[in-house]
């Protein structure tokens, strides 16, 4: 059985920059990719705005993955595409069965596993939408790929739900496309996706958005006919004589990522109810040593350039996790969260000598103005950060440097101050 | 006429107003005049689509306008688009239409296909 010390799960941004991370001419790393052709989901994201933080230009999805392609050039890592992971276990090092052409199904060992396996999308069943079940109701991802990679337009006349990046992107595109767009549907009192895409994806071409609405039926037997939409009130309950009615032959969802690690269920490590993904410390390690996990498949980003500054440093402790394996464990603090705040990460932190700055990514349950983010250990402030506007749809990052100020027995916490 | 427009050069989204004057008000930075004056007299947007490609391994090509296009062109842009058939291979860079519609603006290659080379897409 060949021994590998570093098996990447998973080719797209994620994976990508955890290889270039990770790679190093001592080790024998391994990526692994499902598909033909590695960059994963930015094969089909055709539209710009990619990579102004990580290359400072912006570029197109396709662009930033043959970027990120580029950069591993001449490093020692070997890739497998068309390669697909059925089975990973644990005991005292990794066993990985995965299968492709050339090789059958094949099982590995690895001494550290890396999961950058992405995210799926919500589904109509995720969310109960009520009414028949004709054809005719996708999901925005999925669409974008028919479109962008196959060139097939799912359909005519669309409706879409939820207000989502994707789908605020695929809004755009299928009307450019010569499809309409008669409407988004979000049943939140404000947009999930990016301001910039409301903006250029709907005000653009004048496609209504209705704030605190959802789909309350479908119709349709073989094919979708069209659907109704009603507004609802703070606890989500529909409203009674809201209802407005769209023809439609498509109903598109854009209701949300989940981190796609249910292929690892037999790994026995612990989560985070509010990311779905898996918890860890600073390093990116999970509670099962040996195991790191970074971009969609840890937590549902934003911005591509988030996901592979994360997964670059997931791949460099995935790396030093390899040089330093006989150390002996240590121990860990929580990272608790305030009311105001939805989840953190890291969740928890790995107290060692190292004093390497920790960089917490957090998302906030309501919009802000004006607040304040505190970093706490007990009564002990230990920093503190303003900000002029915070919202559930934008990730806020702050570094925290004086990480020899850490006590290793008391919790850290994050408090935001809102006026 | 008055029109109401939010600005997108920062996370804060100023909601700006602009009189037929192209005095703005709403801006809580000098940078929302420049934004809704340019959205006024000049809106331009870049332009991402795909064209159809003869390949082994791909049957679309993405591309976008190397620069942002005139806004009330795009659907002019997008039916000349529409009736491309590129051969592979392509790179990233390469012209797909020059100068569409008389911009000044190419039509550019955003992903590289060589024929019959999957890994390579």
């Amino acid at each position: 059985m060949k021994k590998h010390d570093i098996v990447i799960i998973g080719g797209g941004a994620g994976g990508l920059a955890a290889a270039q991370g990770a790679s190093a001419s001592r080790l024998d790393v391994l990526l692994l990719e499902k598909d033909a052709q590695l960059g994963g989901i930015l094969n089909q994201c055709i539209h710009t705005g990619f990579g102004l933080q990580h290359y400072k230009e912006e570029l197109t999805g396709p662009e930033y993955a043959q970027r990120a392609i580029r950069e591993l050039e001449g490093l020692p890592i070997t890739i497998k595409t068309n390669t697909t992971v059925i089975a990973i276990e644990k005991t005292t090092d990794f066993t990985i069965t995965y299968t492709n052409e050339s090789e059958g199904e094949t099982t590995i060992r690895a001494t550290a596993c890396i999961l950058t396996t992405g995210s799926f999308e919500r589904t109509r069943g995720a969310i109960k939408l009520p009414g028949t079940r004709p054809k005719g109701i996708i999901t925005a991802g999925s669409a974008q790929r028919y479109l962008n990679i196959d060139g097939y337009l799912v359909g005519k006349n669309i409706f879409i739900l939820g207000s989502g990046d994707i789908g605020l992107i695929m809004a755009r595109r299928l009307t450019l496309e010569g499809a309409q767009v008669l409407g988004v549907a979000e049943i939140l009192p404000h947009a999930s996706g990016l301001t910039r895409n409301i903006v250029q994806c709907l005000h653009d071409y004048d496609i209504p958005l209705y704030l605190s609405h959802t789909v309350t039926d479908i119709r349709g037997a073989g094919q979708l006919r069209g659907i109704t939409i009603s507004e609802v009130d703070a606890n989500f309950q529909k409203k009674p004589h809201t209802e407005k009615h769209f023809e439609v032959d498509t109903l598109m969802l854009s209701v949300g990522l989940i981190p796609d690690i249910t292929a690892f269920n037999g790994l026995s490590f612990a989560k985070d109810n509010r990311t779905n993904g898996a918890l860890v410390n600073q390093t990116f390690e999970t509670s099962l040593e040996g195991l790191f996990a970074a971009g969609n498949a840890l937590h549902i980003h934003d911005l591509v350039d988030d996901v592979s500054a994360e997964s670059l440093l997931a791949g460099k402790h995935a790396k030093a996790y390899l040089e330093n394996k006989n150390q002996k464990a240590a121990s860990h603090i929580d990272v608790l969260v305030d009311e105001h705040i939805n989840y953190c990460l890291p969740q928890r932190i790995q107290c060692t000598q190292d004093t390497d700055p920790i960089t917490f990514s957090l998302r906030v349950k309501a919009k802000h103005e004006k607040a304040t983010l505190k970093i706490m250990q007990g009564d002990k402030v230990l920093m503190t950060r303003k900000r002029q506007h915070l919202a559930p749809a934008e990730m806020e990052r702050i570094t925290f440097k004086n990480v020899d100020r850490l006590d290793d027995q008391t919790p850290l916490s994050l408090k935001l101050e809102v006026s | 006429m008055e029109k109401t427009m939010i600005c997108i050069l920062c996370p804060v989204g100023c909601h700006l107003e602009v009189d037929t004057d192209l005095n703005v008000e709403g801006n809580r930075c000098p940078r929302g005049i420049e934004y809704a004056k340019k959205e006024m007299t000049n809106p331009t947007r870049t332009l991402t689509t795909t064209v159809a490609i003869k390949s082994a391994t791909h049957r679309r090509l993405s591309v976008k306008s190397a620069h942002p296009l005139p806004k009330e062109k795009l659907f002019a842009c997008m039916a000349i688009i529409n009736n491309v058939l590129i051969t592979a291979p392509v790179h990233i860079g390469d012209i797909i239409v020059p100068n569409i519609l008389d911009t000044g603006v190419d039509i550019v290659a955003t992903n590289t296909i060589l024929n019959g080379d999957a890994a390579s897409g």
